[in-house]
């Protein structure tokens, strides 16, 4: 299976850092990233490979979306079939 | 490699996130014709023993897949056989069957269940005037039971007996709950050209020409129409429709998405996505907002009835390339205690029950969670039932009132019920009584179907 994981934060030292040892902790292959500086604001969008992560895709998901809010950063971790669906035909 | 565009995944994020879109139900139908028998107790505990194995993982399921694609699922819900029908096969207390799927209802953990119904546009058969005059005392004693009478269709006509019965019943279950700002009321829908697979509550039931069990799902978006069509505020008429039809595609897309990954995890075929727009009380998740953006000064000024049938013939429109199998309400919903925009435009006395009647000509449904003064009479919640069933009738679409009388208040005063229900300002009723013509009781004769002038 496939994720998305989006990161939006005002933009720091580390950010790429801290996320992708979160990620590699939690048994998440990071298989694309696309990083950009909009208007100050860091906006990273990393395509995983969740085949063999350690917990439940669930617990997942919230485990990073609260790791980001202790970092300042709003992060979401999204099957990446929702994505297909909405604007693929 | 992502091979998705970062800015189509930074918008769903965005409708999630700021824009209120949401999965507004999944919806297991479960039929329990298997489960009649002549003797009720019997009866009851097949039921309850249905429902609990058959929704058992529902609930969880739910919570799974909204974790999993970051979408969340506000309701999980269960529609059922109508229950007049099992009264049918035996004597005994309707009421017992309210208590067989209140007890399974808070087993599965669904926030409501659906069915404690009966379909008598033609007559009443067995089974059916005990379990009506039993909907009062139903939705009194329980917290999630959900009932819905169909009155009329557009094969059969109306049956007035029942509406005049009917406008008796809900004015009933308003008293009984008096101390809960009538919540009883709210819980009552009634039907002409019912459908057999609406998601939605509290009209939903489960058809008796539907599978033994379906999943059904309702999504929502109103806010990211309005959002939408924000963006875009010189655009022409076209373009608006054009915006929604694209908007609706997508939302109904995540629809799909969820209806096939709840089937496939609980094994239970998939039925329908219903393509609404449903609101809620919160600030952007409202449909009178959507048709404001349109450019009306307030929700019920000249031109609403007009963007409505513009909005919600786009949505069906974008909404059907979404999906495989479309059904349900499918359309624009207007209920006002649950939209932030039909709320404001109430307590500001521009949108009006006259207005609102004629919105239901073009749009999904009826006349939705509207408190009307407390002394108002049967005679008269009848009169505005016959006269929304007379536009479902001839337009041959589904329509339906769901009227509170607000017991002990009067215009100017509200009901609050808090959560998706919403606040319902009290709005003014005609109060010249149409008590001859409802006494007459009968049926208003089917439609012709040529000549549609």
């Amino acid at each position: 299976m496939k994720a998305v994981v989006t990161v939006v934060g005002k933009d720091t030292i580390g950010i790429f850092a801290k996320v992708s040892t979160y990620l590699a902790g939690c048994g998440a292959n990071i298989i694309g990233v696309s990083q950009t500086i909009l208007d100050d604001m860091f906006v990273m969008i990393m395509s995983l490979d969740v085949d063999r992560l350690t917990l439940p895709f669930g617990e997942f998901a919230d485990g990073i979306r609260a790791y980001g809010e202790e970092n300042a950063l709003v992060i979401h971790a999204m099957h990446e079939d929702i994505f297909h669906s909405m604007h693929r035909i | 490699m992502i091979n998705l565009n970062p800015s189509d995944i930074l918008e769903t994020i965005r409708m999630i996130e700021d824009e209120n879109l949401d999965i507004r139900t999944i919806t297991m139908g479960i039929s329990l014709l298997d489960c009649a028998d002549s003797n009720i107790d019997a009866s009851c505990q097949k039921v309850y023993d249905k429902i609990c194995r058959k929704a058992e993982h529902l609930v969880q399921t739910g919570e799974e897949i909204a974790r999993e694609y970051g979408i969340p699922i506000i309701n999980k819900r269960i529609s059922v056989t109508p229950i007049a029908m099992l009264a049918a096969t035996g004597n005994g207390d309707p009421l017992k069957y309210a208590f067989a799927l209140e007890k399974a209802a808070k087993e599965v953990g669904v926030n409501y269940l659906g069915g404690y119904s009966a379909l008598v546009q033609k007559g009443f058969s067995a089974g059916d005037l005990e379990l009506i005059r039993s909907i009062p005392e139903a939705l009194s004693v329980t917290d999630h039971i959900c009932s819905s009478v169909n009155i009329g269709s557009t094969k059969a006509g109306i049956n007035m007996d029942a509406v005049r019965l009917m406008g008796e019943i809900i004015r009933s279950a308003a008293e009984k709950t008096a101390d809960r700002d009538s919540v009883g009321a709210s819980k009552i829908v009634v039907f002409c050209n019912a459908v057999e697979d609406n998601p939605f509550m509290a009209g939903a039931f489960h058809g008796v020409g539907e599978p033994d069990t379906v999943i059904n799902v309702g999504v929502s978006g109103p806010g990211v129409v309005r959002s939408a069509l924000s963006h875009r505020p010189d655009a022409s008429i076209q373009e608006i429709a054009e915006t929604v039809k694209r908007t609706a595609f997508k939302i109904t897309r995540v629809g799909q998405l969820v209806a096939n990954e709840a089937s496939r995890r609980l094994d239970v075929p998939f039925g329908i996505v219903d393509l609404s727009l449903a609101p809620t009380p919160a600030v952007g998740d409202s449909v009178a907002r959507v048709l404001e953006e349109m450019g009306l000064e307030e929700c019920g000024c000249a031109g609403t009835t007009a963007c409505l049938a513009l909005l919600n013939d786009a949505v069906k429109k974008g909404g059907v390339m979404a999906s495989s199998q479309v059904g349900g309400l499918s359309g624009a919903f207007i209920p006002v205690s649950e939209d932030e925009g039909m709320i404001a435009a109430a307590r500001s006395g521009g949108l009006k029950i006259e207005k609102l009647e004629a919105m239901t000509a073009v749009c999904s449904v009826g006349l939705d969670m509207i408190a009307i003064p407390g002394d108002t009479p049967p005679e008269v919640i009848s009169g505005i039932i016959a006269d929304e069933a007379a536009i479902g009738l001839i337009n041959t679409k589904t329509t339906a009132v769901r009227l509170i009388p607000a017991i002990g208040k009067t215009v100017g005063e509200e009901v609050d019920y808090g959560g998706l229900f919403g606040t319902a300002p009290v709005m003014p009723v005609n109060p010249a009584s149409p008590k001859k013509f409802i006494d007459r009781g009968g049926r208003i004769p089917a439609p012709l179907q040529s000549l549609k002038n």
